[in-house]
């Protein structure tokens, strides 16, 4: 796995002698992006967590240890990330098959791990690792990928995803599929060969049904085609959803009126369903600024992603930004019952940490790569 | 070399990453757009829909139970109240450790085991913020010790709630009645929302009959309420329009008196007043207290009132239904003065019994040696049989069934309280409607003193007393004074004073009432223990009913039957005669004489109401 390769030479790009702009290794888009959609999710919160002033200092904190980390990150230049790259991975692999060996418990699903001093999850950790690994694999490869390219990242796709499904964490296993599905469609990988994928997928999504779900997975499904079926068991959350989104109607119920959330009819309401409480109380046209936000935080990620000058980098910067895309619709997708219930967080604006850390790591290597410049070797 | 195709790479590689990305891009934006038009499907399109379900979801309707009017004799005396009492509750969600809590309470009040039981079976089916009643009806003691404790527990609450209360206990039961828990029968019959908040409802007497103006009218409050259905804010409300107070026409001391002038017989005593109809007092033997059916009386208990010999639960006033005996003398004599068989100066003489021409069959006289020489006035003075005997086999008993008619007899007297029995006014019709044969004379001869068929309630025969004693206008009988209303003046019980019987003679009132007169205070009366010089006149007539029949060659002998074969003893009255205020009518069961045992009663109670008036 590790033959000799160059990772290259990266230097700041901000300007000599003057502190402006760049000069922190942030880009200013970007960052003027994820501080609004964060304020945003701030005054949601409060929202919803019922006027609660403790729950927003410690939803702070969370945000303060996020953007830190996003922060220390920007500054690594992206040649160490590239070279870290296989050694996550492999701690990744190493710790997630600790979390099947000796994980803690938690809601019928081992997702945990104990360390001691702190739990966390590592299957968050693959969330990068596995962008990171396929982009540092492919780097070396000429693209579009040969076959047998393709083959090793489906291995380093299928290995982690397998792990997870295990836990059994299915809303995070599709996240990270996806995410690896994405770096190699943007790697090049031929129309048709996804066409062919798509439907061998489709081919074996009865065996993965019968085989391959818990019982509670095979529900979510059921519910989420049928939410009335059990309104007041799994469909109860779905239903309670669409209430609240569409009682918002054109312009919404009004910040802290939304009687589906400040009533307590909406579950989960603070952290996977808060995009409900905001299309309960801020209604479409609230909706449209908060994708807009989204887009436009997106849209950027794309724009940093095509600006970078290597393949590494571009495709890290392309798979981090569509997995935080997929994040996005996956979330609103299963509240406003598009989709099943699988349990992502709608990225940034959720209360809790473990996810924001995550994603603001990833928009810190989004940074280091936008804010360094590659020394061309070759002059 | 390897830079030189890097480069090469990185250009190729870049443009292909550029319009993949610009796919991504697309493919985004079509993302988007489909999630905007899933909100514009839920927000727009959808929305008056799920604006109503949102509606659904938070408000809910609180009923508000209104306060049950209270129940008062004619003087104010409060017959039925509503207490607090105070009860032990628990929210479950407040308490750390239930068994725990439990234990140390029962060390501060006594909690039986099956209160735990049942406490626990309760938390079962309420919500855990929702209190759960451990104890009921407190002590006051109880309450005091609780107040000094309540820091040790945290959620336990000492909720006070209304209960029925019945001071007088046993007093005015079988009037009053009493409120006990809704059963499955009445829910089908009450207004649900009505009676939404409310546990209780009235099963007998008053409490029953007059349920609605008792009731009130349930109040409501809108409140907003969470997913767990706790309340969070009252958004609107109507309060309930509380139940009339409902004063009755009995008089608590006088139904006392009667009370305790019956005791250790039983018996009934009704006593009217003649001018309205309004019934003072209406009492029957048989204790219990209406208080243990208010929440709920245990099998036990119940089981034992039901069982009991004494009937405790049965209220003769109004159910029982006696031979009226020689108490119907001055009612057939009157239709004998009026129907012209007789006159005041009509006699006979009487040898101590009767026989009709062709059977050997002998109709005896209470008196065995007769009463010789009889006249009307005679004949209700010392109650001669065959002085009757002989009017009514010279009436006919259907003549005697049209006469007595409007006085009540054979039908109920529509008090407003239910459970009435009919009696029976026997005539050939009756009996061949009722028993399909065809009426004999030696049945209209027994008419003639109150027994064979002849049935009346207590409450009936009052009632008769007391259109004899208004010479024949009419009376209703009933229990309502009035209701107190919330906004208007308050309710009065209409009084007919219409004419029924329209006497040809008015005479023959008088002969009749001055006969009864004579009863008490006549030489021979059989009623002359009552004169001891009262202000006023008494106008009575004695009974004795036979509930045992002796045969042809036997005898009567009191001491050789057992007590409940013995002859009841009745006693109808009114005073004071030339402006009657009470009409009365005493049945003791298997009292014996009429004179001895009933007659006191009935004086008891007409001094009594009469000493206090001007």
């Amino acid at each position: 796995m590790n033959r000799n390769r160059d990772y290259g030479r990266w230097i700041d790009r901000r300007p000599t002698g003057s502190f402006t702009a760049r000069s922190l290794h942030m880009d200013w888009p970007l960052l003027l992006g994820l501080l609004v959609l964060s304020a945003v999710g701030l005054v949601i919160l409060y929202s919803s967590g019922g006027q609660d002033m403790a729950l927003i200092w410690r939803q702070c904190i969370r945000l303060g240890i996020a953007f830190g980390l996003m922060f220390l990150i920007a500054q690594i230049p992206p040649h160490h990330i590239e070279r870290w790259a296989p050694w996550i991975f492999a701690a990744g692999i190493l710790m997630l098959i600790g979390v099947l060996a000796i994980g803690t418990v938690g809601k019928g699903a081992q997702r945990w791990l104990d360390l001691g001093f702190f739990r966390f999850q590592p299957s968050e950790i693959m969330k990068l690792a596995v962008p990171m690994m396929i982009a540092w694999y492919l780097a070396e490869n000429t693209l579009p990928p040969s076959r047998r390219a393709m083959l090793i990242t489906a291995l380093i796709i299928a290995v982690p995803v397998g792990l997870i499904v295990k836990q059994p964490d299915l809303g995070t296993s599709l996240l990270i599929a996806m995410s690896g599905i994405f770096a190699l469609l943007l790697a090049g990988i031929s129309g048709r060969l996804v066409g062919g994928l798509s439907l061998l997928a489709a081919a074996f999504a009865p065996l993965v049904w019968f085989f391959g779900m818990h019982g509670y997975q095979r529900q979510r499904v059921l519910t989420f085609l049928n939410p009335e079926s059990d309104p007041l068991g799994a469909g109860y959350h779905i239903i309670q959803s669409k209430i609240a989104i569409g009682s918002g109607g054109l312009y919404g119920k009004g910040w802290l009126n939304g009687t589906q959330s400040q009533l307590e009819f909406l579950p989960e309401r603070s952290t996977d369903f808060i995009f409900a409480v905001f299309a309960e109380e801020f209604g479409f046209f609230g909706i449209l600024v908060l994708l807009a936000i989204y887009l436009y935080i997106i849209a950027r990620g794309l724009y940093i992603a095509a600006q970078a000058q290597d393949t590494f980098t571009r495709l890290l910067a392309g798979s981090l930004t569509l997995t935080f895309f997929v994040y996005l619709v996956v979330n609103i997708g299963m509240v406003s019952g598009m989709l099943p219930v699988v349990g992502l967080p709608l990225p940034l604006v959720s209360y809790g940490g473990t996810s924001m850390v995550t994603l603001m790591a990833a928009f810190g290597m989004l940074m280091s790569i936008q804010t360094h410049r590659k020394l061309n070797t070759s002059g | 070399m390897y830079s030189r195709i890097a480069i090469k790479d990185q250009i190729r590689e870049g443009q292909l990453f550029s319009s993949r990305a610009i796919i991504a891009l697309i493919f985004i934006i079509l993302t988007l757009l489909a999630i905007i038009s899933r909100m514009v499907y839920l927000q727009i399109l959808s929305h008056e829909h799920y604006t109503t379900l949102s509606q659904n979801n938070r408000v809910s309707i609180q009923p508000i139970a209104p306060t049950r009017g209270l129940i008062l004799d004619r003087n104010g005396v409060v017959l039925a109240q509503n207490l607090p009492t105070y009860t032990l509750e628990i929210i479950a969600e407040r308490v750390n450790n239930m068994d725990q809590t439990i234990t140390e309470l029962r060390q501060i009040v006594d909690i039986s085991d099956d209160q735990i039981k049942r406490f626990h079976k309760q938390l079962k089916h309420k919500r855990r913020f929702q209190p759960v009643p451990l104890r009921v009806r407190l002590s006051e003691e109880e309450v005091a010790r609780l107040a000094v404790n309540r820091h040790r527990f945290p959620g336990i609450e000492i909720a006070a709630r209304l209960v029925r209360d019945y001071p007088q206990t046993s007093l005015a039961v079988h009037s009053v009645g009493y409120v006990s828990r809704i059963n499955e029968k009445e829910l089908g019959q009450i207004d649900p929302s009505n009676y939404a908040a409310t546990s209780h409802i009235g099963k007998l007497g008053i409490e029953k009959a007059y349920e609605q103006q008792l009731h009130g009218r349930v109040g409501f409050q809108k409140v907003e309420t969470n997913v767990l259905g706790r309340t969070l804010r009252v958004l609107e409300r109507t309060p309930p329009i509380p139940g009339q107070d409902i004063t009755l026409t009995l008089d608590a001391e006088l139904q006392r008196t009667a009370k305790q002038a019956l005791k250790g017989n039983t018996g009934a005593v009704v006593a009217i007043d003649p001018n309205n109809g309004e019934i003072l007092v209406m009492a029957s033997t048989g204790d219990y207290d209406p208080n243990l059916f208010v929440n709920g009386i245990d099998h036990q208990s119940y089981n034992k009132l039901r069982t009991s010999l004494a009937k405790p639960l049965f209220n003769r006033a109004l159910q029982g239904q006696y031979p009226p005996g020689s108490t119907i003398k001055p009612f057939i004599g009157l239709a004998g003065l009026e129907d012209g068989t007789i006159t005041t100066e009509t006699s006979l003489f009487c040898r101590g019994w009767h026989t009709i021409k062709g059977d050997d069959h002998k109709y005896r006289d209470w008196k065995k040696r007769g009463h010789g020489h009889t006249d009307l006035k005679k004949s209700i003075v010392e109650s001669c049989d065959v002085f009757y005997y002989d009017l009514a086999q010279t009436m006919g008993i259907d003549r005697i069934h049209d006469f007595l008619a409007p006085f009540g007899f054979g039908r109920k007297t529509g008090i407003d309280i239910s459970g009435e029995a009919n009696g029976i006014l026997p005539s050939t019709k009756w009996k061949r409607r009722v028993r399909g044969k065809p009426w004999y004379l030696g049945e209209t001869l027994i008419a003639g003193i109150g027994q064979g068929y002849t049935l009346t309630t207590p409450l009936q025969l009052a009632k008769a007393t007391a259109v004899l004693a208004n010479r024949g206008h009419s009376v209703q009988p009933h229990l309502l004074k009035r209701a107190t209303r919330p906004d208007s003046a308050p309710l009065e019980y209409p009084i007919d004073h219409s004419t029924i019987i329209n006497m040809i003679k008015e005479d023959n009132w008088d002969a009749t009432i001055k006969a009864m007169e004579d009863v008490i205070y006549g030489r021979h009366g059989t009623a002359r223990r009552l004169n001891h010089g009262q202000p006023y006149r008494i106008a009575g007539k004695t009974g004795t009913a036979q509930v045992f029949g002796i045969k042809q060659d036997e005898e009567y002998v009191e001491e050789d039957v057992g007590k409940h074969l013995r002859d009841h003893a009745l006693f109808i009255a009114f005073a004071p005669v030339d402006k009657p205020l009470i009409a009365i009518a005493v049945i003791v069961e298997n009292g014996g004489h009429g004179g001895s045992v009933a007659a006191p009663i009935a004086g008891a109670v007409i001094d009594q109401y009469l000493g206090g008036q001007p």
